[in-house]
């Protein structure tokens, strides 16, 4: 077992990627993401890390080099924000159509206008629908564990997808905490070696990115969604195995006081933490409430997901996004359409919180919940905003 | 041989779009492209070869034994370049289907 360490969240990261035996390290700095890539620069300028740190111009450059140097099979980490992912949403989709393994720590970020630097989930949003696995973290701890998991999954070859963190900006990125760190020989009895499906190399001449006609599209796009769906038990198991090594369970949705909670509220990211406490207060008050927290956003647990909802009579999803002139906030548009068909469904409300950073208490999540639950329209509302 | 692309099923697709036969683009019928067919007229022809020099696929070779020109269908995307460069109009652009 590891020693236990008050450490920045970030910093913790970077020593946890170290410790990967990363290959190749190519990012642009960008808030709040800078600590993660500063402290990585002075890994391998010690000779801590034997990496090849690649400081690009752009993260357009940046994702691109991952690309190649996943293609040639080196283990690939970058980490970004906002509107760096913005530059990159390009290549973001590439490099998991290609199915090319590598691992994006994805400081969560608003995206401008106006410019902000400050923490929701707009960014990562906008590339949900690109085929990446896409984690959510709630505490120090989770982040740190997820580096180890992510490179395990994101490498197996019956999954070969690049995997993406995601890390509320500031509020879990720039925070001292107990982290419980690994040593080598967990590392090494958790994470294999990086053995790649294919690989460009001169002994075996193959060709990548390939253009596909409309002949072809179709069938690649349907093989990617296969990949991405039937990646499920592979992320269980790492979890499964890292359970044995640390103790530490993580699934793919976890509960608070859920059991028999007649509203939910249903969450992702650090906002769970303060829901927890919000939740305490409401059950303080005889009133039953419960908290699902949602850890995999990509591929959904669909399954788990209807079998929890299901079961209360409302939902309170706490969107870290809005969506311009649509039907709803992203991941209330999901869950409604995940529960339209079951023959018992809750009514889902959207409270949209949190956005450019504006800080959520617990106080306020329970308002929230009593706005929602007393709304007459089931429209979406962004919760706080003045006038 | 790879499959031809138009046949693959999704599970035959190789992860990621590899390719990992070298030189398989010969695989792919481009003839599918062509609106016109281009139409040889063996009786015209007088065997000068700048039909097989300038078609830009390939797609036409002189056959010796037979002493006339031979047609590759399924790579002619039907650009009609040989009907415009043939000095004595014995290659005719006709509508696919006609
Ligand atoms: S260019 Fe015309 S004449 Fe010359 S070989 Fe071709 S078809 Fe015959
Ligand atoms: S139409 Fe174009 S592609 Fe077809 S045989 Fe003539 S020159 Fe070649």
């Amino acid at each position: 077992m590891g020693k236990k360490v008050g450490i920045e969240v970030s910093i913790a990261a970077a020593e946890a990627v170290g410790l990967c035996d990363v290959d190749v390290v190519a990012a642009y700095p960008i808030t709040p993401q800078t600590h993660v890539v500063e402290h990585l620069s002075e890994l391998v300028a010690s000779g801590d890390l034997d990496a090849e740190f690649v400081p690009v111009e752009s993260e357009h450059s940046a994702m691109s080099v991952c690309c190649g140097s996943s293609a040639v099979g080196a283990r690939t980490f970058t980490a970004t924000a906002a509107q760096g992912l913005a530059l990159m949403a390009e290549i973001v989709y590439i490099a998991s159509s290609m199915r090319l393994p590598m691992v994006m720590f994805l400081s969560n970020r608003a995206l401008s206008a106006p410019l902000s630097i400050w923490n929701d989930h707009s960014d990562t949003m906008m590339v949900r629908d690109s085929g990446w696995i896409q984690v959510f973290c709630e505490n120090g701890q989770e982040v740190y564990d997820a580096i180890f998991h992510s490179f395990r999954v994101s490498e197996d070859p019956k999954v070969s997808l690049p995997v993406m963190i995601n890390v509320d900006g500031f509020n879990l990125t720039h925070v001292i905490e107990p982290i419980e760190f690994w040593d080598k020989e967990m590392v090494k009895a958790y994470l294999p070696p990086f053995r790649p499906l294919s690989k460009l190399h001169p002994d075996k001449v193959l060709s990548m990115g390939a253009f596909g006609m409309p002949e072809i599209y179709a069938e690649q796009k349907q093989a990617h969604d296969v990949a991405l769906t039937s990646s499920t038990p592979v992320i269980l198991q790492g979890w499964d195995e890292m359970a044995k090594l640390t103790g530490r369970k993580y699934s793919a949705v976890e509960t608070y006081r859920a059991e028999d909670a007649e509203t939910l509220i249903f969450a992702m990211g650090s906002i769970c933490e303060t829901s927890t406490i919000a939740v305490d207060k409401m059950r303080e008050q005889g009133k039953s409430v419960g908290l699902v927290k949602l850890r995999l956003w990509r591929p959904l647990p669909m399954g788990d997901l209807r079998k929890l909802l299901a079961k209360a009579k409302d939902v309170v999803v706490l969107d870290r996004s809005i969506a311009l002139g649509a039907a709803n906030a992203p991941v209330t548009s999901e869950m409604r359409a995940l529960m339209y068909h079951e023959p018992q469904r809750p009514k889902i409300h959207c409270m949209i919180a949190g956005i450019g950073g504006r800080d959520v208490t617990p106080d306020d999540v329970v308002k929230m919940v009593n706005m929602a639950l007393s709304e007459k329209d089931y429209e979406y509302h962004i919760y706080g905003v003045r006038g | 041989m790879t499959k031809p692309m138009d046949e693959m099923t999704w599970q035959e697709v190789e992860p990621g779009g590899v390719i990992s036969e070298p030189g398989c683009a010969s695989s792919y019928h481009t003839g599918t492209w062509r609106s016109e067919k281009p139409i040889y007229k063996e009786e015209i022809c007088i065997r000068c070869q700048r039909c097989f020099i300038m078609c830009p696929d390939a797609s036409i070779t002189p056959d010796f034994e037979k002493n006339r020109m031979v047609w590759n269908y399924d790579y002619c995307k039907g650009c009609g370049i040989c009907a415009y460069e043939c000095p004595v109009n014995a290659i005719e652009m006709v509508q696919e289907g006609e």
